[in-house]
């Protein structure tokens, strides 16, 4: 069994999430995933690593360091990203009725245990 | 921490007397560091409390965490101490223009103005609030009407005289509108507003450029990952976080602040401050 994938099942079981994966920040590439049958992983993942690398950018020049959580909000719903170490990338991808902050903060207890 | 905001904060620790909390709470309020100006000019009014100035800043500074009703009773103060104190006056009529009392809003406004003759701003502001109460009175609210984004637009801001009155009214009334607030195009190009690091330096260009064509890329990742519509992106960094909305199709309006201000909050200030671009660019065209 994939040494990720408690913690992947872990964040995937908050309301309304409908998948969580870890990413490699720099190819966009899906280490471990835990999706619904209705989720594209790759899709997930190189959009994610990409939007990732281009928010890092620019909140480094804004002198904000660096990003923790990243939310991308759509109408009908939502992609988290939080970085768990240099590189790797934790997604989570919900929809309107996720729990964000339960999400978020699953998440980032993820990332802590996968640094 | 900037220079500036380092000397101020030891030159009030070797004197906690000292009116230095006046310079460095409004320093921390430029910086868009809000929590921590309210309490270095709270701190200070409970020294100064005969000080009109204290409860001015006091007062900007609760209006701009949107607490209207004390801001209001802080200009009071401010004017029961001073009945011509500029700031006050300034930001009362702000809340009186916001609250739609024209008339009042007018009366304080012309205050604020004898008291600075030479505000280029707060004359635009005068002439926009005149403008306002001659113009015919609003139809009764329709249900399609409350939906749509106020009408009332803030016709200036609580800054200090702005030499660009253009670019002060796309940022008119939010918080540390000349930083913090980058309003930019698809190609990656400054239309206002400015983006300053931790040092000072003004970093927009550098900014905006790294954040070109980032509408076309979340609306992709949004689509493809079923999500719908974009809406905004919040980044949460280590020592600040940003808010990035689309005001127009072409458009990306990036809001940041420290790390005091709450993700959900900066949220509400860049929609905020989305609504207030859209009219400046709708004014362009």
């Amino acid at each position: 069994m994939n040494p990720h994938a408690s913690v992947l099942k872990r964040v995937s079981a908050v309301r309304g999430v409908r998948g969580a994966m870890l990413v490699s920040a720099p190819d966009g590439l899906v280490v471990a995933e835990a999706l619904m049958d209705d989720v594209d992983g790759r899709a997930i993942a190189a959009l994610a690593a990409a939007l990732a690398a281009r928010l890092r950018r620019a909140a480094g020049s804004a002198g904000l360091g660096s990003p923790c959580v990243i939310h991308l909000r759509g109408e009908a719903g939502a992609l988290l990203a939080v970085p768990a170490g240099e590189e790797l990338l934790l997604v989570a991808v919900g929809d309107r009725e996720t729990n964000l902050g339960l999400a978020r903060l699953e998440l980032l207890e993820a990332a802590r245990s996968i640094r | 921490m900037n220079d500036d905001v380092r000397t101020l904060t030891r030159q009030l620790a070797d004197d906690p007397a000292s009116l230095a909390f006046l310079d460095l709470a409004e320093l921390l309020r430029r910086r868009g560091q809000l929590d921590a100006a309210l309490t270095v000019a709270a701190n200070g009014l409970g020294r100064y409390g005969d000080l009109a100035d204290a409860h001015a800043l006091h007062a900007r500074i609760l209006a701009e965490r949107g607490d209207g009703d004390a801001a209001f009773d802080g200009w009071m103060s401010a004017l029961q101490l001073d009945a011509s104190h500029q700031g006050a006056h300034r930001g009362l009529g702000f809340l009186y223009y916001r609250s739609g009392d024209l008339p009042r809003a007018l009366r304080h406004l012309e205050f604020a103005a004898q008291a600075a003759p030479g505000d280029g701003g707060l004359r635009a502001a005068i002439e926009r609030v005149r403008a306002a109460a001659a113009a015919p009175a609003p139809a009764p609210e329709s249900s399609r009407a409350a939906l749509l984004p106020t009408s009332r637009a803030t016709p200036f801001s609580l800054d200090e005289e702005s030499g660009n009155p253009a670019e002060a009214e796309v940022f008119a009334g939010l918080d540390g509108a000349r930083d913090g607030l980058l309003l930019l195009d698809q190609h990656g190009l400054r239309l206002g507003g400015g983006i300053r690091d931790e040092d000072g330096a003004d970093v927009s260009d550098t900014v905006a450029a790294h954040l070109a064509g980032i509408s076309r890329e979340a609306a992709r990742a949004a689509r493809l990952l079923g999500l719908g519509e974009w809406q905004s992106v919040g980044v949460e960094c280590d020592d600040g976080n940003a808010h990035l909305v689309a005001p127009t199709a072409e458009t990306i309006l990036l809001t940041v602040r420290d790390v005091s201000v709450p993700a959900g909050r900066l949220g509400l200030i860049a929609d905020r401050a989305a609504q207030a671009a859209r009219r400046w660019l709708e004014g362009l065209a």
